[in-house]
């Protein structure tokens, strides 16, 4: 099990990072997304980010993970800036998007492939596979797989590369709620695996305080952390203790979504 | 383990076939049928003909009493015939049908429209010629689709990829492209030396077209999230070509493969038949000139079960390539 004791997580930081695009309605204005946002995460730590749709959430994701630039700011992996997307910041999306001309097996390979490391680190594919539970399904294809399991795939994909930060983009959002919470118990065993640095999106408030070391909510337009929550819950968390659900209540009010009193 | 249950269970849809006695019997009454009647007009032609045509006949009852006597050790040959024997006694049917208002009546202008008697006798007697032509056919047509399906493909991934490519290579495919390929023939005649040489550049032209347009259009209609995927665990510009992007486009490419498909059969027989001098499209218009109209059926049915066979290996070798896809899209 030498791929997944070793650790080999990474800080992030970001500072003063903004980003803007061309109004969908009028080519010439552009609409801040995120305007100086700053945050950092120590190496090792889960992170959710939770906030209403549209406040750019998805858009710090796609900075980090490299797909796009930043108009402005900085973005680190430890000491390194970011340019460009690279195998050592994984991202996992809420639609798995496995490649469905794949073996789950291929899938889960692909990123070594990807590299050209396939030779060398075959073994480690195995390792993955169990990792996730998925070693009987090697030879299906993702539409024989569930929700579930296609998501488990998607995460063991990632992983395969070692990645110094996981970058999760509501990955159980999609699933029902009784495969969701089995799922965060599944991701959480592979973040203590592997040790992996972890940003979350999430719309699920539940969930960032169940999974979390802290939480960040974010107003949009432009996108902010408006506030940081630590979670200092003991490991594994109860749903239903009392400082679990006061903190949900805490939140709650801070979203105005307690309902109407 | 989670959700077993949802694996598709790989057993087939199609309901399971259980022979009746009346579908066995049908093929060998049908045949008896067809040749009784037969019979009835046999005095009208020449002894020969009729007796390869009853032949036939014959040889369909024995085989279909053999095969009805074999059914009980194989259940594959059950399933075949009970999927098969309607169509075939349909088949045998409207031969007779066709003997009737042919041979049997005069209802068609002759020489124009021989019976199925005299069609036999002709692909009977001019095997070596026809065997020989569809050959030559094959080879042309392999050959110009071959080439076709090379460019196509590697045009179509460029134009799909890259922009500039896209830029300057669309105009040429939207403007040069819907012209069909046969309307080239008289230039291409005056260019090449060699009329065989013109007709696979012709086939190919017309098979590069679909392959390229279709090619372009997969590529470049990739899922932007597989490419991102590909991108954050490492892949560089080859693999998302090579291991993402084209196999993404695969269904496509193979609906440009079938188009391109049937304008080569066109662009074949239309080019044999006015500057190459073999293949079955010249086979066609010779026996024309002679006005020996038996030979241009036997012709056109060789057609039909050459051009069929080819389409349904294309068939095969797309199911076995996209068996990623089952259950996932019919077509």
């Amino acid at each position: 099990m030498v791929a997944i004791s070793e650790r080999e997580a990474s800080s992030l930081v970001v500072e003063k990072v903004s980003k803007s695009f061309p109004a969908p309605d009028d080519r010439l204005t552009r609409r801040a997304v995120l305007d100086g946002i700053s945050f950092s995460l120590v190496a090792g730590e889960l992170v959710s980010l939770i906030g209403p749709s549209g406040c750019g959430k998805s858009t710090l994701l796609r900075l980090i993970a490299g797909l796009d630039t930043a108009d402005a700011g900085e973005l680190l992996i430890g000491d390194e800036p970011i340019v460009g997307p690279n195998a050592e910041r994984g991202l996992v999306f809420q639609d798995p998007n496995l490649f469905p001309w794949l073996t789950v097996r291929r899938n889960i390979e692909a990123g070594l492939a990807a590299r050209g490391v396939l030779r060398e680190k075959r073994e480690e594919v195995n390792e993955f596979m169990r990792l996730v539970g998925l070693e009987i399904f090697a030879n299906a294809y993702p539409h024989h797989l569930s929700g579930g399991m296609a998501q488990r795939a998607a995460l063991a994909r990632a992983l395969i590369n070692h990645p110094k930060v996981l970058l999760l983009d509501e990955p159980l959002g999609a699933l029902d709620a009784f495969t969701r919470m089995r799922m965060q118990d599944e991701v959480l065993r592979l973040w203590q695996a592997r040790a992996t640095t972890m940003l979350l999106v999430t719309h699920d408030i539940d969930e960032a305080i169940y999974m979390s070391d802290r939480i960040m909510i974010m107003t949009p337009r432009p996108g902010r952390i408006e506030r940081v929550i630590p979670v200092n819950l003991d490991r594994p968390r109860q749903r239903n203790s009392d400082a679990f659900l006061r903190l949900r209540s805490d939140i709650l009010n801070f979203l105005h979504l307690a309902g109407t009193t | 383990m989670e959700a077993q249950e949802d694996l598709i269970p790989e057993a087939d849809v199609e309901p399971s076939h259980i022979l009746r006695w009346r579908t066995m019997l049908a093929v060998p009454l049908a045949a008896a049928f067809a040749s009784g009647v037969h019979s009835l007009f046999a005095s009208k032609e020449s002894p020969i003909e009729t007796h390869s045509y009853t032949l036939l006949f014959g040889e369909v009852i024995g085989v279909s009493i053999v095969l009805a006597l074999m059914r009980r050790f194989s259940r594959g040959l059950r399933r075949w015939m009970a999927s098969m024997w309607p169509i075939f006694t349909a088949a045998i049917l409207t031969l007779c049908v066709w003997d009737v208002i042919t041979l049997g009546f005069r209802m068609l202008p002759m020489p124009y429209f021989p019976g199925p008697s005299a069609v036999l006798r002709s692909l009977i007697n001019d095997r070596t010629l026809l065997l020989d032509s569809t050959w030559h056919s094959l080879v042309l047509l392999l050959s110009g689709y071959a080439l076709g399906t090379l460019v196509g493909l590697v045009s179509g991934v460029c134009i799909g990829w890259s922009s500039p490519v896209r830029y300057w290579g669309m105009p040429i495919l939207k403007v040069v492209g819907p012209i069909p390929a046969t309307a080239w023939i008289p230039l291409a005649m005056v260019i090449s030396p060699s009329a065989i040489i013109s007709a696979a550049g012709l086939i190919a032209l017309s098979v590069w077209f679909p392959v390229t347009m279709l090619t372009a259009s997969g590529i470049s209609n990739t899922r932007a999230s597989y490419l991102d995927v590909a991108r954050t665990l490492g892949g560089g510009r080859a693999y998302l070509i090579f291991h993402v992007a084209i196999p993404a486009a695969v269904p496509n490419i193979f609906i440009g493969l079938f188009m391109g498909l049937g304008a080569s059969f066109l662009t074949l027989v239309v080019a044999e038949s006015v500057g190459v001098k073999s293949g079955l499209g010249w086979y066609v218009s010779w026996a024309q000139g002679w006005a020996e109209y038996g030979k241009v059926f036997a012709a056109l049915i060789i057609m039909a079960a050459f051009f069929s066979t080819i389409m349904t290996l294309l068939f095969k070798v797309r199911d076995r390539l996209l068996v990623w896809q089952k259950g996932v899209i019919k077509w």
